[in-house]
């Protein structure tokens, strides 16, 4: 309230406040740019075989699932909800397309769209309950991780499918053009990335899912169908995760019901990195394909100086808790640095802690 | 709003206690895990009946049920803790460690260095997320990589086998009093003893409300800080005592365990009642939950289902038990409303 008063007095606006250029470096996603240019610089001078030609190859095809589902779940923590089930509609769908493939017989591109529909239908259980039913997303989401997993591994055992067409095997290692170090598995993500991008920054829906991530009462009185987000970003996060499932079989030449486990603590590492806020209302999509691509560069590598997999997953998890806590001290730091000199300039105090005052919904989905 | 709406009793206080039980979420889902037990054993006999039956529905639940209680202790706080797998397997190891390179060393030191190391991992946690006012989510998540890359690198190739472990140790394992497993026994002392502290201690009291409203503990003058590190602790020396129990009861210890086991342990505790936004919830529910959960992986084969859709079936129970929790949370808001207006 007291921030409303002194606002009508002299009006700014405090994301102005500063000219356009420090607006744009000083934020967390430049930082994390800033660290993957810097890593990569480094890993190009000083690690061997860092700059042949397989490494971004291989780096890009690891990824990809990564990348390719880091774009919904970007959208859906920004709203303040998360998506835990995100593997196992990978696994599921990899399932899916083994079975339709294997034991009905349908061609490659059917199965596909199968499987991407099933994982809009299990995207949409997740919205149905979280955004309809009023659940908190991290119950659902564990319950439908295991739900989902549990069909995936159902439904085939221990066995895997491996007979599928060469023909798109092949697609899902292929180059752009001979070559190229960039694969096909790009083009697709490419064109997703844009469409979310344009989705989360530049349409009414995408203001919309920032207001519901910062407030979603005052989303509500404002006009946005707060549900009806919600939902919808579930139902993408679904299909995305699908699609990627189906990559992810071809990839590897196998649909097991166990494939990619796991996957969804990488997504969720890597798009937090990307300077998204867990508490919601805050984030943006270059961040967070910087976010992705750190972690992959950081792999690749470790793995060229024959790190294990193990010592990859601490320096991963250590840049995870520093990347949070690293926002948390600046902007203790800062607030504490605007306090000091307000008081030196002979200003009142500061009224009260803004950020405490949040309202009663922000609070609730502050934790855990 | 319910204080307004309060009104004393008008039934004695065993009437109360009875009717509160019988509608209480622990009792509900240890009828279901009754019930269970028993349709398994009629058509199975020797799941319950045979000395090895009863034993393994004793004894396999032990492990979870340490983890669930710990995890519970968290969440009350308005927290998780998804580290507590990665804390087992890097104490199961520890424990191993500790038994080959320091062979004499009594059972019980083995037990409490794993407590203690667990609770230095818990303590990491709770500092973290206490101080750095960062979700535990967050801070738990990034600690499950760590843990779990620190026990892998440091085991690397190695595994604990039965062969390096005393059978004195390995005998836990399988001993029992009164027809009651030791490790059983220590999971139900220990469910004893937080669920006590839990109920009547001031500081478990204190739990509760600051998961309730973690600003309104603050402006009461509870120290918020202090009571979730010490919630983390609780629940890293917990998930440290399974290790040791993981040792006694497997006799081996491979990279993969305790992998997973953090999300055992939370839909344990939110099939048990525990609300995941903290402030409610026993650690009896969590624990009959972990309870019902184990039971059910043993008993699908049993009645002809393929042990591959065990985890579809805990699934479907978790996301039942929350959408249970909510329409029953409506009703009651219902009925209060009802009886402000009349």
């Amino acid at each position: 309230m007291a921030t409303t008063t002194r606002a009508a007095a002299v009006r700014t606006y405090p994301a102005h406040a500063h000219t356009w250029w420090r607006r744009v470096l000083m934020t967390r996603e430049s930082a994390v740019i800033a660290l993957l240019v810097l890593v990569y610089a480094y890993s190009y001078g000083n690690v061997p075989n860092f700059d042949g030609p397989l490494t971004l190859y291989f780096l890009f095809l690891d990824i990809a699932p990564i990348l390719l589902i880091a774009l919904p779940m970007t959208l859906v923590i920004v709203t303040g909800e998360i998506d835990l089930s995100v593997a196992s509609v990978v696994g599921l769908s990899s399932v899916l397309v083994g079975r339709l493939h294997h034991d009905a017989g349908l061609s490659i591109p059917v199965a596909l769209v199968l499987a991407v529909l099933l994982g809009a239908v299990c995207g949409a259980v997740n919205g149905f309950l979280v955004a309809y039913v009023g659940l908190p997303s991290l119950a659902v989401t564990i319950g439908t991780l295991a739900l989902y997993r549990g069909v995936a591994v159902g439904l085939l055992g221990t066995q895997a499918v491996t007979d599928f067409p060469q023909k798109w095997t092949r697609l899902a290692q292929d180059r752009i053009a001979d070559g190229s170090s960039y694969p096909v598995i790009l083009v697709p993500f490419v064109l997703l990335l844009i469409g979310f991008a344009w989705l989360l920054h530049f349409t009414p829906f995408g203001r919309g899912v920032f207001q519901v991530g910062l407030n979603d009462e005052a989303a509500h009185f404002s006009g946005v169908d707060v549900e009806l987000t919600k939902f919808w970003l579930f139902v993408l996060c679904g299909a995305v995760s699908a699609f990627a499932g189906v990559y992810y079989t071809l990839r590897y030449g196998s649909a097991r019901g166990d494939n990619a486990t796991g996957l969804e603590l990488q997504v969720i590492a890597a798009v937090l990195l990307g300077g998204v806020s867990i508490f919601g209302g805050r984030g943006a999509l270059h961040g967070v394909v910087a976010g992705v691509l750190l972690i992959g560069v950081i792999q690749s590598a470790m793995r060229l100086e024959n790190y294990t997999v193990n010592v990859i997953n601490i320096v991963i998890g250590t840049l995870l808790v520093l990347s949070v806590m690293s926002s948390v001290v600046t902007t203790s730091l800062l607030a504490r640095l605007r306090s000091l000199a307000r008081t030196r300039a002979g200003g009142t105090p500061p009224p009260g802690r803004p950020r405490e005052a949040a309202s009663p919904s922000t609070r609730e989905r502050q934790q855990p | 709003m319910t204080d307004v709406l309060e009104r004393p009793h008008a039934a004695s206080t065993p009437a109360r206690v009875v009717a509160g039980l019988v509608r209480s979420r622990e009792i509900a889902v240890l009828s279901v895990l009754v019930l269970l037990v028993v349709a398994t054993t009629l058509k199975n006999h020797p799941f319950l009946l045979s000395s090895t039956g009863w034993r393994d529905l004793l004894l396999t639940p032990s492990l979870l049920l340490v983890l669930a209680v710990g995890q519970t202790v968290v969440i009350i706080t308005r927290n998780v803790d998804l580290s507590v797998g990665s804390v087992l397997g890097l104490s199961a190891y520890f424990a191993g460690r500790l038994f080959i390179d320091h062979p004499g060393l009594p059972v019980p030191v083995v037990f409490a260095a794993c407590m203690l190391f667990g609770a230095a991992l818990g303590l990491v946690n709770g500092v973290l997320v206490a101080w750095g006012k960062v979700p535990a989510l967050v801070i738990t998540l990034g600690t499950l990589y760590i843990y779990r890359g620190v026990f892998l690198t440091w085991a690397g190739s190695n595994r604990i086998n039965a062969s390096d472990l005393p059978a004195g140790f390995l005998k836990l394992g399988t001993q029992q009093v009164l027809s009651i497993p030791v490790l059983t026994i220590i999971a139900a002392a220990v469910l004893a003893v937080v669920g006590y502290v839990l109920h009547t201690a001031r500081s478990g009291r204190e739990l509760y409300a600051i998961g309730s409203d973690p600003e309104a503990a603050d402006l009461y003058g509870l120290k918020v800080g202090r009571r979730v590190i010490a919630a983390f602790v609780v629940s890293g020396a917990l998930a440290g005592l399974a290790g040791v129990i993981y040792d006694a009861r497997y006799g081996t210890v491979s990279s993969g365990a305790g992998a997973n086991m953090e999300l055992q342990a939370v839909g344990a505790a939110v099939i048990g009642g525990v609300a995941i936004f903290g402030g409610s919830g026993t650690v009896w529910g969590a624990a009959i939950g972990g309870f019902l959960l184990v039971t059910i992986n043993r008993a699908l084969p049993v009645v002809g289902i393929s042990d591959f859709w065990q985890q579809a079936v805990v699934g479907a129970l978790i996301l039942a038990a929350i959408v249970l929790d909510r329409v029953l949370a409506r009703r009651q808001d219902r009925r209060l409303v009802a009886a402000r207006d009349s």
